[in-house]
């Protein structure tokens, strides 16, 4: 189990409504011995390798890792979109079971995620409504009248800054990259899962629209008290936005702790390595080391 | 003051589409890159910086076309050249361009040295082989690349290597100027330092006289550049020397933009990112005013009634607001 | 939707397909309105009657008769009668006797057939003349004789018992009847095939009859392949591996030889067009299946495929909506290109004798195999089988270029 120390409790946007310290914390989704192999034999290639975590409800949590770490398999994984090989999930408390369709349906209703390219994310035949809808009707709202639908999709899309009357009647592609990741979030809005797993969330949307998308996520957690999962490979915005950190290679975790731990005073050679290389503009960036 | 290389007077260029509407997506931009300096240019995607890349090299095809103004380089006047012309003289030797997808471009089937006397001999058929390949030799030593690589298939070298050798290619005539647009966004973080390193090396090597190097990170372009400009909807918005630009920028979009720099380092993680709203406007009908009022935070209704000149601030450094600088810092003061 | 639709009837290659196409299918509807004939009833006694409007002998002589002098009329008629081989044997014997070249000249029949006259005498010996050539000279005297007569023609009755002719009228060399007059003339456009059948008659029930062929065969060829590839591709896994060892039998084994099969042992009885469309659907699915299934696939890990996952929808509501919308395209093309080579399969069939056995309708294939029996290549009866193959080259031709216009609006990759 990694070792959760005392985070340094200054987190920019927003207060953390449980506060930072773990005692007192629920625990939310627990990690023990995760491992998937894809092939056999000689081909086999261990992409996650007895991976352990902890998260508590409201906490903020990075996955840093380059290309090929496998921090993208074990999103999926977290999600239940593909089967691990071994080891167990244990989703508040209790042993996760994604054993039938109908079961994943269930667990997908405490777990949600925003992918890293808004313009793969939408189906492009249905129009924004549609996207909606769909969570009204998830979190059992099929039955609703359609004023109060609309009521409520208007104040999912206020919240993120978007006006509902400009966006009925669209296609998510006529939107620009910042606005659908926006509307993704006004999606989370509304189905409040108790987890949010963001893949490289800003990576494909400008340096401007990034503020804000983050800015919403971070209001979003402080309204619904979800715990937000970053997967990502921007050290910059992992230290920005998270409580913990956990720092991947080959399929592991390498180094693991609150960022102040982490990212300022790195153990490891790899983290080192990693942050070394990360261009800064208030320290000298040391080009030698390569 | 130092010799000028590049020299970019009013230059406007325009993509015509499908449909025939015309789209300026460079607008009137002028700029001065002297000898030894390299000019970093940042701006959010759609806003003319690429396609100002394009139009630095002269070498116009549909559905970009050349609208107005002059392109120097080194004393010589390329406006106007005949694309023909342009490829036989002004590519390799006197501009490179390391586009970023650059490493996808060297044939696999050829090793890199063939790649190599292809390129060398496409200016002078006269060069023997074995000269070539002293020169590209000697060339890699001066970078710091593995002489084998020359020896091998673009299919056995990493991504970064690749980068680096188009990169060490791409100067091997000799250049005056480089362009790089998000040569290293590709990258992981390692060898976007190494192709960093690289593109030093070139600097200070004296390889290439002066370098203009693109991309929408910000820390990436302060740490290369010795000057920055920051294009808003076609136009240029900010310039000046990267220190004054990064730390003290002047114009509402810039501020914007370095307010929204996430660096891990020390104190960082409380400070509040600023955020733009808004989309930028569309080229095909930009607003006759300032191009930014609309998203701006301090907007007076004069912005949106004419087009905005561009202010001189110091010896070398502008910006495009009808506030003065005093009146900007006062506002700025005002709003934290 | 209505902006694909406007993009399709951009691309000029899907324009002129889909003209051609609708050309094609316009007639072969409105043509039955017009010659209501049945397409195999046999109208003609002998085979391969040339094209042409073909008029009744006995009415025109019952009908009013005008007298006409026109100037060019006998030149015509000789012309008419005298052929090309003939005016080559009157050109070598005039050599013969010391007429010099120049004075011949083969255009003008009226003047060949004087100097023949003038310089004709059997009895004359030439040197170097074999015995044959001289009696070829001789039939040919005769022949031309008839050719120059001048005079009009004596119709008579017959009495029934004595068997006594009189004469009951005469026709003029200047006599004319008005073809609009005559009670019965038929226009065979394409003339006759072997059986003494309209081949146009023919031909237009003919394309239909394929075309149908072909829109079963493809549209149960790419059922099952879409079927088969969603099923593969989606769900994955034992199911995968199951249909893609069916699959790769299919593909191993050429289809071809399996339709012949396939139609031989269903015996001749049973053979009748639509099981011959069945059958080809049944045996060209393959390459529908494998290659709705790869898109799939490439599909199925999409975010917006894991986003309705976790949106909470069913299997059969993702593969709906979030699968088949993307494929479709690519799926209606497929089917139009199974459509063009189930008209051909069934051509092939046919002309091997293993098509459909039919005695009310024909078939391209049926024809093209009637017309191959019969000979009609090596007789030279153009219309038996070149309308034909223009007719299926127009169809597989047009499909095609719609195929491709679609492609390059739903491709990417080939949009300019």
């Amino acid at each position: 189990m990694p070792t959760n120390n005392d985070p340094v409790g200054n987190n920019p946007v927003g207060n953390n409504p449980v506060g930072n310290n773990p005692v007192g914390k629920k625990l939310c989704l627990s990690v023990k011995g995760l491992t998937k192999e894809f092939g056999f034999g000689r081909q086999k290639n261990v992409a996650v390798n007895k991976v352990d975590m902890d998260l508590y409800e409201g906490e903020v949590v990075s996955i840093v890792g380059e290309s090929g770490s496998g921090k993208t398999t074990l999103s999926k994984m977290l999600l239940g979109l593909i089967n691990s090989t071994e080891g167990d999930i244990y989703f508040q408390g209790k042993k996760r079971d994604i054993s039938s369709y109908s079961k994943k349906q269930e667990y997908w209703k405490n777990i949600q995620a925003i992918f890293q390219d808004p313009f793969s994310s939408y189906n492009i035949f249905n129009k924004i409504d549609a996207v909606l809808l769909d969570c009204i009707n998830m979190r059992g709202g099929r039955r609703l009248p359609q004023a109060k639908k609309v009521e409520m999709m208007t104040e999912a899309c206020s919240f993120v800054n978007l006006k509902y009357e400009e966006m009925t009647n669209k296609y998510p592609f006529e939107l620009s990259g910042g606005q659908m990741q926006r509307l993704m979030i006004a999606r989370i809005f509304l189905l409040k899962p108790k987890i949010l797993l963001a893949d490289e969330p800003t990576s494909m949307i400008d340096a401007c629209s990034r503020a804000t998308i983050l800015d919403m996520l971070m209001k979003l957690r402080d309204e619904t008290g979800m715990t937000l999962i970053f997967i990502t490979h921007d050290i910059g915005l992992a230290y920005y936005v998270s409580d913990q950190v956990f720092i991947m290679e080959h399929g592991k975790f390498v180094e693991s702790g609150s960022p102040d731990d982490v990212i300022l005073h790195p153990r490891e050679p790899y983290t080192k390595r990693l942050i070394n290389d990360v261009p800064k503009i208030y320290e000298e960036w040391d080009l030698t080391t390569v | 003051m130092g010799k000028v290389i590049l020299e970019v007077n009013e230059l406007t260029t325009k993509y015509i589409t499908r449909f025939g509407e015309d789209v300026y997506a460079v607008d009137h931009v002028s700029l001065k890159v002297e000898e030894g300096k390299s000019l970093g240019i940042a701006g959010e995607s759609g806003c003319g910086k690429s396609t100002l890349a394009l139009s630095l090299m002269g070498y116009y095809f549909p559905p970009l076309h050349y609208t107005s103004g002059e392109i120097i380089i080194d004393g010589h006047n390329i406006t106007g050249m005949k694309p023909d012309d342009v490829r036989k003289s002004i590519l390799g030797t006197e501009i490179a361009y390391i586009p970023q997808a650059a490493m996808n471009a060297l044939n696999p089937t050829q090793k890199v040295i063939n790649i190599i006397e292809d390129v060398v001999q496409a200016h002078d058929p006269s060069k023997k082989k074995k000269d070539i390949y002293d020169l590209a030799r000697a060339g890699f030593e001066k970078l710091g690349l593995p002489a084998d690589v020359l020896q091998r298939y673009p299919v056995e070298l990493s991504g970064g290597m690749k980068q680096r050798t188009v990169i060490a290619i791409s100067v091997i005539l000799g250049p005056k100027v480089l362009i790089a647009d998000e040569p290293s966004s590709a990258l992981d973080v390692t060898s976007q330092k190494m192709v960093i390193k690289m593109l030093r090396n070139l600097m200070d090597n004296g390889m290439i006289k002066a370098m203009i190097f693109i991309t929408h990170e910000l820390p990436l372009l302060y740490n290369v550049t010795t000057d920055i400009m920051v294009m808003y909807a076609g136009q240029i918005v900010e310039k000046g020397a990267a220190k004054e630009t990064v730390f003290d920028p002047l114009h509402p979009y810039a501020k914007g933009l370095m307010g929204s720099i996430i660096v891990p380092e020390a104190g960082l993680r409380g400070v509040k990112l600023t955020a733009i709203p808004g989309v930028p406007p569309n080229l095909k009908k930009p607003p006759s005013g300032c191009r930014f009022a609309e998203r701006c935070k301090y907007v007076h209704p004069e912005c949106k009634a004419s087009s905005v000149g561009v202010t001189t601030v110091g010896d070398n450094r502008t910006y495009r607001c009808i506030l003065s600088e005093k009146e900007l810092r006062e506002v700025y003061k005002n709003a934290n | 939707m209505k902006h694909t639709l406007q993009q399709i009837f951009r691309s000029p290659n899907f324009v002129i397909g889909f003209a051609i196409f609708m050309a094609l299918i316009l007639f072969v509807f409105i043509y039955p309105l017009v010659v209501p004939d049945a397409p195999l009833a046999i109208i003609a006694q002998g085979t391969f009657f040339p094209p042409g409007t073909y008029v009744s002998v006995y009415d025109s002589l019952g009908s009013t008769q005008y007298t006409l002098n026109l100037q060019n009329a006998s030149a015509a008629r000789i012309g008419s009668k005298v052929s090309d081989t003939d005016k080559a044997a009157i050109k070598d014997y005039l050599v013969l006797v010391g007429v010099p070249e120049g004075q011949i000249d083969l255009t003008d029949t009226q003047k060949l057939l004087e100097q023949w006259k003038t310089n004709y005498d059997p009895n004359k010996n030439i040197s170097g003349v074999t015995n044959a050539k001289r009696n070829q000279f001789i039939r040919l005297n005769t022949s031309l004789q008839n050719a120059n007569s001048d005079q009009g023609i004596v119709l008579a009755s017959q009495d029934p018992t004595s068997g006594a002719l009189t004469q009951t009228g005469t026709v003029k060399l200047t006599d004319y009847v008005d073809i609009n007059q005559i009670a019965s003339a038929k226009v065979l456009p394409l003339g006759t095939d072997n059986f003494g059948r309209d081949v146009l008659t023919e031909l237009v029930s003919a394309t239909k009859v394929s075309l149908q062929i072909g829109f079963v065969a493809g549209l149960i060829a790419t059922l099952i392949g879409l079927t088969l590839g969603l099923l593969a591709g989606y769900i994955g896994g034992m199911l995968d591996d199951i249909i893609m060892f069916i699959t790769n039998l299919f593909t191993v084994i050429p289809s071809f030889v399996l339709l012949i099969l396939i139609s031989f042992s269903i015996g001749q009885d049973q053979r009748g067009a639509v099981t011959i469309a069945v059958v080809i659907g049944f045996t060209s699915w393959v390459w529908t299946a494998r290659a709705v299934r790869s898109q799939v696939i490439s599909l199925r890990n999409r975010d917006h495929v894991n986003l309705s996952k976790l949106s909470g929808h069913s299997i059969v509501h993702i593969i709906l909506s979030d699968i088949l919308p993307y494929i479709a395209s690519y799926v209606v093309m497929a089917f139009i290109l199974q459509i063009s080579s189930g008209i051909l399969a069934e051509a092939g069939l046919s002309i091997l004798g293993l098509g459909p056995r039919t005695t009310d309708v024909p078939t391209l294939g049926l024809m093209m195999n009637w017309a191959m029996i019969y000979q009609a290549h090596i007789l030279g009866k153009w219309w038996a089988y070149f309308p034909i193959l223009l007719d299926i080259a127009l169809i597989t031709f047009s499909l095609n270029l719609m195929n491709t216009g679609l492609d390059q609006v739903f491709n990417p990759a080939l949009r300019d």
